[in-house]
């Protein structure tokens, strides 16, 4: 990392729509070449965040810079690009005249035909949008991100309604770029996504960072292994205080008990209680994230 | 991605320019509803009123009546055609459009001129057309009190192009036109352009020259000789032009405040 001001800045952001609070005193630094997932469940705060770093809206309190000034002007000198969700396109146009209708406004621009092959519709360049797929005008979205060639690309729920085919020419497209070192930060519920092509997964949760590390830290963080017994009226204090568990689940006459040291646990259930039909099993990904972003408070604090 | 010596900066003008004005006059020429409503309409609605026979050859000032009637039906098309052309930003709100362009340096100011540009181009078009129509079934005004007509006609719908932003901005709807196309009708035949004022009761004139049609008509037809009081017509565009242009100028500010 050099001197230069992280290409986002986010500090002590937040944001309410009247009684809602939408994000809840987020801070974030992002830095030039690093390519960033922002997980979370639907409406953990992730487009409402991403709406600030665009300068689409202002926080309620806190500070957004975008390469150490205004997210607008950011916009406007087409450092920052991006493809949203709501993003609206025009059905009496043609794929061609969508884009170069955008390129006449940046300076400089790519080349129409460039941005046409890169974004995998050059084929369909002079069909009317309302006659393109939803897949199709997902791309056609990602071609307008890509002609000012910005610094940073934000990307909202990015491969939604493409088939597969194009989600691997999409992510394609997107790593070839990181590895020529855009910023890159994508806000996606698929897992899938945030573990391959991430170098940093931020797991947010009713508007607030529960989790921010490379993958392998997130599914370390939320390691260990679930032991599953049938146990009537489980004492939970007690099986709480197990050394090594993180948490206790009743279900019905089932008890679920995460920890660090299954055997432990195991021999606990077995040698103090009238546990039976003992199962061990190890949690991945999805667990982390359900784990961290569940709506129960389950396994709480952040990585460093 | 870039390294730091690019130069990056904004377009001129707001990103205002022919590229973006060809591509949406383009646009705007498929569409065929706009195309029927703006060029079709006014000039049947020409041929139904103003071609009887007897109008070829009774006066209006300098004029004949189907000269007349020909110019109130331009007023009448360029007042839909500006109007729709202000309105379309309901429309690419609507669908998200203009949340898209607010990832691009384009400014407000630049896109509502854009918007204003087209409205005025088509209404442009709308008044030749009906022009054009006019002068082949025997609309007789001399060339020079023509033109005075239509340069009127056209500066005057300039009102219009501001009441359609104004709704454009007021009205969160696809199809804005289809509430907007009725209260045109209506508010042409209160202002005169559909049926002379000297044909309605006393009350109802009175309240017609209230109407925002009412001064644009008196003054595209002022070249005909006198037909009104042209001083409270000028009062009239102005007193209008000023409603509609604050009113979308607040609209504006609010909706770039939030989008």
């Amino acid at each position: 990392m050099n001197s230069s001001a992280p290409a986002v800045h986010v500090d002590g952001v937040v944001k309410r729509f009247g009684a809602v609070t939408a994000v809840d005193g987020l801070s974030l630094d992002i830095h030039p070449g690093e390519v960033v997932a922002f997980l979370g469940p639907n409406g953990a705060g992730k487009t409402t965040t991403v709406d600030m770093v665009l300068g689409l809206s202002q926080p309620t309190e806190g500070v957004v810079e975008v390469f150490g000034g205004d997210p607008r002007r950011a916009v406007a000198l087409g450092r920052v690009a991006a493809v949203m969700q709501s993003g609206g396109l025009l059905k009496d146009f043609t794929v061609r005249e969508t884009i170069e209708l955008t390129a006449s406004l940046f300076r400089p621009s790519r080349p129409v035909d460039e941005v046409l092959e890169r974004a995998g519709i050059a084929d369909i360049s002079d069909r009317l949008v309302g006659k393109a797929s939803g897949g199709q005008q997902q791309r056609l979205r990602f071609a307008l991100a890509l002609l000012p060639d910005p610094d940073l690309l934000i990307l909202d729920e990015p491969t939604t309604g493409m088939d597969v085919q194009g989600r691997r020419d999409f992510w394609a497209a997107i790593r070839s770029d990181a590895a020529r070192g855009r910023t890159t930060v994508f806000a996606t519920h698929y897992l899938e996504e945030a573990d391959a092509y991430a170098d940093r997964i931020v797991l947010v949760r009713h508007g607030r960072i529960v989790a921010d590390g490379t993958a392998a830290e997130i599914k370390s963080m939320a390691a260990g292994r679930t032991v599953r017994a049938t146990l009537p009226h489980a004492d939970t204090g007690s099986l709480a205080r197990v050394p090594g568990v993180d948490s206790v689940d009743l279900r019905g006459d089932s008890v679920l008990i995460h920890g660090s040291d299954s055997d432990a646990i195991a021999r606990h259930l077995l040698n103090h209680t009238d546990a039976r039909d003992l199962e061990i099993t190890s949690r991945n990904l999805e667990d982390a994230f359900v784990a961290l972003t569940a709506d129960a408070p389950a396994t709480q604090g952040a990585l460093a | 991605m870039t390294t730091s010596t690019t130069t990056r900066t904004v377009p001129p003008l707001g990103g205002f320019s022919p590229t973006f004005l060809r591509l949406e006059l383009r646009r705007l020429m498929r569409n065929k509803r706009a195309v029927i409503f703006t060029l079709v309409m006014p000039s049947a609605f020409f041929l139904l009123f103003g071609t009887d026979s007897s109008y070829r050859t009774e006066r209006a000032g300098h004029g004949n009546v189907t000269a007349y009637v020909m110019v109130s039906m331009a007023v009448y098309g360029a007042m839909i055609a500006t109007t729709s052309g202000g309105a379309m930003v309901a429309t690419e709100r609507a669908l998200g459009w203009s949340r898209q362009l607010r990832l691009t340096p384009l400014t407000p100011v630049a896109y509502v001129a854009v918007k204003v540009a087209v409205a005025m181009t088509m209404g442009l078009v709308a008044i030749v057309a009906v022009f054009v129509v006019g002068h082949l079934v025997g609309a007789d005004l001399a060339l020079g009190r023509l033109v005075l007509c239509g340069v009127l006609a056209w500066v005057c719908t300039l009102v219009f192009a501001a009441f359609g932003l104004f709704m454009g901005y007021l009205l969160p709807s696809e199809n804005v036109m289809q509430i907007l196309g009725p209260a045109l009708a209506l508010l042409s035949f209160a202002g005169g352009l559909f049926v002379p004022l000297e044909q309605m009761s006393d009350v109802f004139a009175l309240v017609a020259t209230f109407t925002p049609a009412y001064g644009v008509g008196v003054l595209a037809r002022s070249p005909f000789g006198e037909d009104g009081s042209i001083w409270l017509a000028v009062v009239n565009v102005l007193a209008w032009a000023t409603v509609f242009v604050l009113g979308a100028a607040w609209r504006m500010s609010r909706d770039t405040q939030r989008v």
